[in-house]
């Protein structure tokens, strides 16, 4: 089986299941923040229930974080191989003619959803860490309230944060768009992946576009 | 028409290569892009000059060995054929065609446009049979049924030509079109399931040591594969593989 | 030297087994100390390889191309005749035998064709176990159809890519022995003479065709394989790299060539659209299965489709002049290839040719596209269907049995076979003559071998379709690997083969020799140049139809054109590189003296027979005479100049076939 993880095919299988497992992050990520566009108790508790359960802490947070970072590393590990499979570059190529923009530039949309989780965990991560587990804080409370909702308010005032928020969301929609129906290939499911099509269209089309108008909902909606 | 040709000229494998300009005048448009090439070559010779090398034999769409590049695509702007099928009326007079030789690390520049894919052969050294013996003293051809469908969709994996246009075409530089429908082909046939897990081990293991790049499904090689070889027989190798590890 | 076939002893049907049991073997231990070269990768040589490793012998293995599985086979289309019986439509080993027999005009040797129809069961079910993909039908068996010049079915096929399938089998079988290291694989080399130690035939020189490097290879035996000759006319369904080297050069150093005039003229081919055409395309014989031909009865409807003022779909039934199924109602369209070529020719001569150049005859899919639709509806419960309903139908069948040949021809003349007829045009194959074998395929040289297209043996003067692919693999797999053991087994002592010896000295000066000729020659002249005048040469004067004063202006014609070559030729580029030119200036070199022969032996046979038509000898109707003084086989042996050539004859004696008229009415 290890020797599996080294072939070529075990490691776009081991992509194409850390992406599943993204991607099922994304919805429960986004239904949890679209709590906040109508409940900000509602958002409030269940940010604090997240944030407090050890289950999430000390087990989901973990593999999260090597999905993530899996994701990453072995994606640009891939990349570098097949950098070097192609050693001299063609002096015209006509991608265009036969595949999608979004499938020749996984690397690039990678790119910039890695720039944005940089961002992502600057602005609430971190801090999220440094509160629970270098002060030891594990109320919740700022001023004698749960604090999610208005620390995500906060990030959204300012408008720089907003379009780069934005911005990395069409990235992740292009990533998406193609990866998606992708890694049921990989894992062998070409039928799937033929089937699956309008729903990873919906998918890679809706799910970033609701984390979009979260953030220009606070963003035009917040309370000073 | 009169065209313009960018080609890729190297003299052999350990020189340095660049693209050359030409001129070709009155060619035809019943013409097939390697009879135009043939004109391109009738007058360098005559001038005294080294014609163009490019691999070619069968000129019918079989034998895999026409590799071109063509204006940015593996065996040009048609769909469906090689490069020896393509024909002039696929352009226009006053065009500028670039002409570069299938591009891979494992696919090295012989002279010209001529590649060396010699790493197909070794793949398919590695696994691509199924070990009976040429005795004849097998069993009846008809003792084993097979399903029409079965059949059919092997035959479809089987039709691979073996030109490496999938290869070129992919932007890694993938060989698992190839790879997947020679698997695939023995897959679905119960003779190939006896030695189902060897084979497909062996066959990538080869692959990836011949330096091909990884499959990052964009499609480009089915779209651009002469003989429509499907992207669901990269799909049954990956499961093939999938099976054969557990 | 008198010519011996070696055929055995005995009843016809037992020949073979009972030369099998008592033929001498090598043990296992001792093959591993005998090596073979095997020179060609097709069907014929890429399965003697695989079977020859298997069995134990150290097989060297040469390709021009750069891999075995490109081999000119792949590019055979229809199918491979089987005496399987499945259809239980009346065949058997014996009418496999008598079909191909009389489909070569009564010009084979009985006991190798016979011998080939009893093997060919096997080469099925071998070929099924190395996992090819032939077509089934939905209960899971073998499929089978029929091809030209017999009445029952009985061949096999993969799409229109049989024989594609069948050398990717024998490319497999092969690759597991260069796997196992029993088989070392040279591609692309091209052997340019073979080299004879105390009369044996004991290696070859080889040009690395990458490097240009001369190489030296010993060996026990050396099997030829390296086709047929096609490309002496230039233009042919033959792949661009086919050539006669291997056989003619093996033919100067003592083995007699046979029958150089039999030469097949496929009847269905795409016409030739310009000079500028580089090679010429085949449309399967299958297609005859549900394609109709026919010319416009009448001279001005010829004329307007001509001025593409009328279209051929336009014209009526009364119209059309569906002259196979007139001629000869028993086998219609279905009649030998020979006969069909001949007859194409005939209408487009008469002035009924449908293109431009006058040189087409149609090729009609719309009555079987009408009836399986009809079928289909039915089969489909659709009550009264609607014709538009019925065309779709039909198309889908159509479009499954023949759908990449229809996509071929698209590709090629840019018009669509399924609304408009396809049109076609003979041109040239295949070839039946070649180097002359015994009955363990050697030729007159010891431990020299020939197998497949390159050699004579077993199609006579005419070739059934799907026949091709059958006798190559049984060569292959199956009679070579046995016979070969007889010979070898003198050898288990021999140790190996120095390649440090004044005859590998002598072969590879000469060959060098003729190599720096061709780079040093300044001449004015392109190797193409000489090519194509050699092939206007053969198709205007050895083509379809021949006659005698054309054969003796041919054959002076040529001879004066090779001493033109030989003085004028220029080739660019050096010796100890890739040159694609200096490499084709050897094969037409040797094009031109075979072309002499070839006109010279069509000259001597004063007789009609199969693809050989001699204007002179014809009956009333236009039909081939064949004529019993020359029920024989032609091996020449090689004296220096083609004209000097000598004439050895091998009587054809029948005694289990009656030699009748053929007739396929």
């Amino acid at each position: 089986m290890s020797g599996f993880f080294k072939s070529s095919i075990g490691r776009k299988v081991s992509m194409a299941l850390s992406a599943f497992f993204l991607m099922i992050f994304l919805l429960q990520h986004l239904t949890i923040n679209m709590m906040s566009v109508f409940s900000a108790d509602l958002f409030n508790e269940v940010s604090h229930f997240m944030g407090t359960n050890p289950v999430v802490q000390f087990a989901l947070q973990p593999v999260l974080i090597f999905g993530v970072v899996f994701h990453f590393v072995m994606g640009f590990i891939l990349e570098i191989q097949n950098n070097k499979a192609r050693n001299v570059s063609y002096a015209k190529n006509n991608g265009g003619a036969n595949s999608t923009w979004m499938s020749r530039n996984m690397i690039w949309s990678g790119v910039a959803i890695l720039a944005f989780i940089v961002l992502h965990f600057i602005d609430f991560w971190f801090p999220e860490i440094n509160t629970k587990f270098i002060q030891g804080d594990w109320s919740g409370l700022h001023d004698g309230q749960l604090r999610y909702y208005h620390e995500l308010q906060e990030k959204f005032v300012n408008p720089a944060r907003v379009a780069a928020y934005c911005v990395a969301f069409v990235f992740l929609g292009l990533h998406l768009a193609h990866g998606f129906t992708s890694a049921f290939q990989s894992v062998g499911a070409a039928s799937l992946r033929k089937k699956l099509g309008t729903l990873g269209k919906a998918y890679a089309i809706l799910v970033p576009l609701g984390f979009i108008i979260i953030a220009l909902y606070h963003h035009l909606n917040h309370n000073h | 028409m009169n065209l313009t040709l960018k080609i890729w000229r190297q003299k052999d494998s350990s020189s340095k290569g660049q693209m050359v300009d030409y001129k070709v005048t009155d060619i035809s448009e019943h013409m097939s892009f390697l009879e135009m090439i043939d004109v391109l070559n009738e007058g360098l010779v005559s001038k005294g000059e080294e014609p163009v090398a490019f691999d070619h034999d069968c000129r019918e769409g079989i034998c895999g060995m026409c590799s071109m590049y063509i204006n940015g695509e593996a065996h040009g702007p048609d769909r469906g054929v090689t490069t020896c099928q393509l024909h002039m009326r696929m352009f226009n007079d006053g065009d500028t065609i670039t002409i570069e030789p299938f591009r891979a690390a494992a696919f090295p520049v012989i002279k010209d446009l001529v590649v060396d894919r010699s790493a197909f052969d070794r793949i398919q050294h590695a696994g691509g049979y199924i070990s009976v013996n040429t005795s004849g003293n097998t069993q009846d051809a008809n003792a084993t049924p097979i399903s029409k469908h079965a059949a059919d969709t092997a035959m479809d994996a089987a039709t691979c030509i073996g030109c490496g246009a999938c290869v070129a075409t992919c932007k890694n530089s993938s060989a698992m079109l190839f790879v997947g429908a020679k698997v695939s082909q023995y897959a679905l046939l119960p003779q190939g399931q006896v030695e189902a897990a060897d084979r497909v081990k062996n066959m990538v293991a080869q692959m990836d040591l011949e330096g091909f790049g990884n499959c990052t499904n964009t499609g480009a090689c089915e779209v651009e594969c002469p003989k429509g070889i499907s992207l669901d027989n990269i799909a049954r190798m990956n499961r093939e593989l999938m099976k054969a590890s557990i | 030297m008198a010519l011996d076939s070696k055929v055995p002893q005995g009843p016809l049907k037992d020949k073979w087994t009972e030369y099998k049991n008592k033929i001498n073997l090598v043990n296992p231990a001792n093959k591993r100390h005998i090596d073979v070269i095997v020179v060609g990768t097709g069907l014929a040589g890429g399965s003697a390889s695989a079977t020859l490793a298997e069995l134990g012998y150290n097989v060297k293995a040469f390709a021009y191309q750069d891999s075995p599985r490109r081999a000119h086979s792949i590019a055979a289309q229809g199918g491979i005749n089987a005496a399987k019986n499945y259809q239980g439509d009346g065949d058997s080993t014996y009418r496999l035998f008598y079909d191909t027999v009389k489909g070569g005009d009564y010009r084979s040797r009985e006991a190798n064709v016979y011998r080939l129809a009893e093997v060919s069961a096997n080469i099925i079910d071998q070929c099924v176990a190395q996992g090819v993909p032939f077509a089934r039908d939905y209960g899971g068996l073998l499929d089978n159809r029929s091809f030209g010049g017999v009445l029952v079915s009985r061949t096999f096929y993969a799409k229109g890519q049989t024989g594609q399938q069948l050398l990717l089998g024998a490319y497999s079988a092969m690759n597991r022995q260069i796997a196992r290291g029993k088989i070392e694989m040279f591609n692309r080399h091209e052997m340019l003479d073979v080299v004879i130690v105390d009369g044996k035939a004991r290696g070859i020189i080889a040009r690395n065709l990458v490097t240009g490097e001369i190489e030296r290879h010993s060996a026990h035996a050396v099997v030829v394989a390296s086709g047929g000759y096609g490309n002496v006319y230039f233009l042919s369904t033959n792949a661009m790299g086919s050539n006669v080297t291997a056989a003619w050069k093996i033919h100067k150093k003592g083995a007699y060539f046979a029958n150089p005039c039999y030469t097949q003229i496929h009847p269905t081919c795409i016409p030739r659209s310009g000079d500028y055409q580089s090679k010429l395309t085949l449309m399967s014989e299958s297609l005859r299965n549900d394609g109709r031909i026919w010319v416009p009865k009448n001279l001005e409807d010829v004329k307007l489709i001509r001025e593409g003022k009328k279209k051929p779909t336009e014209l009526s039934e009364d119209e059309r002049d569906y002259y196979l199924e007139r001629r000869y109602p028993a086998f219609g369209n279905l009649v030998p290839r020979d006969v069909a070529s001949r007859a194409a020719k005939e209408r487009c001569d008469a002035g009924y040719g449908v293109n431009a150049t006058g040189e087409a005859v149609y090729l009609d899919f719309a009555a079987a596209i009408i009836r399986y639709g009809t079928e289909q509806a039915k089969i489909k419960n659709i009550q009264n269907p609607t014709e538009a309903k019925i065309k779709e139908l039909g198309k889908e069948i159509v479009k499954a049995k023949y759908g990449n040949l229809f996509q071929m021809y698209e590709k090629i003349v840019d018009e669509n076979p399924y609304e408009t007829p396809m049109m076609i045009y003979p041109a040239v194959h295949y070839t039946m003559g070649g180097v002359w074998v015994d009955y363990n395929l050697m030729t007159t040289v010891p431990g020299l071998y020939c197998i497949g297209e390159a050699n004579f043996s077993d199609h006579g003067a005419n070739r059934l379709g799907a026949s091709a692919l059958m006798q190559g693999l049984a060569d292959g797999y199956f009679v070579l690997p046995y016979t070969i053991g007889d010979y070898l087994a003198d050898d288990i002592r021999t140790g190996k083969i120095s390649t440090d010896t004044p005859e590998f000295d002598e072969a590879e000066k000469a060959v060098k020799d003729s190599i720096d000729f061709f780079i040093n020659n300044k001449g004015k002249h392109s190797v193409d140049y000489y090519h194509k005048k050699l092939g206007k040469i053969m198709w205007d004067k050895c083509g379809m139809s021949r006659n005698e004063e054309g054969l003796k202006e041919a054959i002076q014609e040529i001879s004066d054109l090779r001493k033109d070559f030989w003085t004028n030729v220029s080739v660019p580029g050096g010796a100890n590189e890739y040159n694609e030119e200096l490499a084709k200036a050897g094969r037409v070199a040797d094009f031109l003296e075979l072309g002499e022969l070839f006109a010279k032996d069509a000259l001597v046979r004063e007789e009609s027979a199969g693809g050989h038509f001699r204007e002179e000898y014809q009956t009333p109707e236009g039909e081939a005479k064949r004529l019993k003084e020359f029920q024989f086989v032609s091996a020449w042996e090689y004296k220096g100049e083609p004209k000097d050539a000598v004439l050895h004859k091998e009587p054809l004696v029948y005694e289990n076939i009656e030699v009748k008229e053929r007739s396929y009415k």
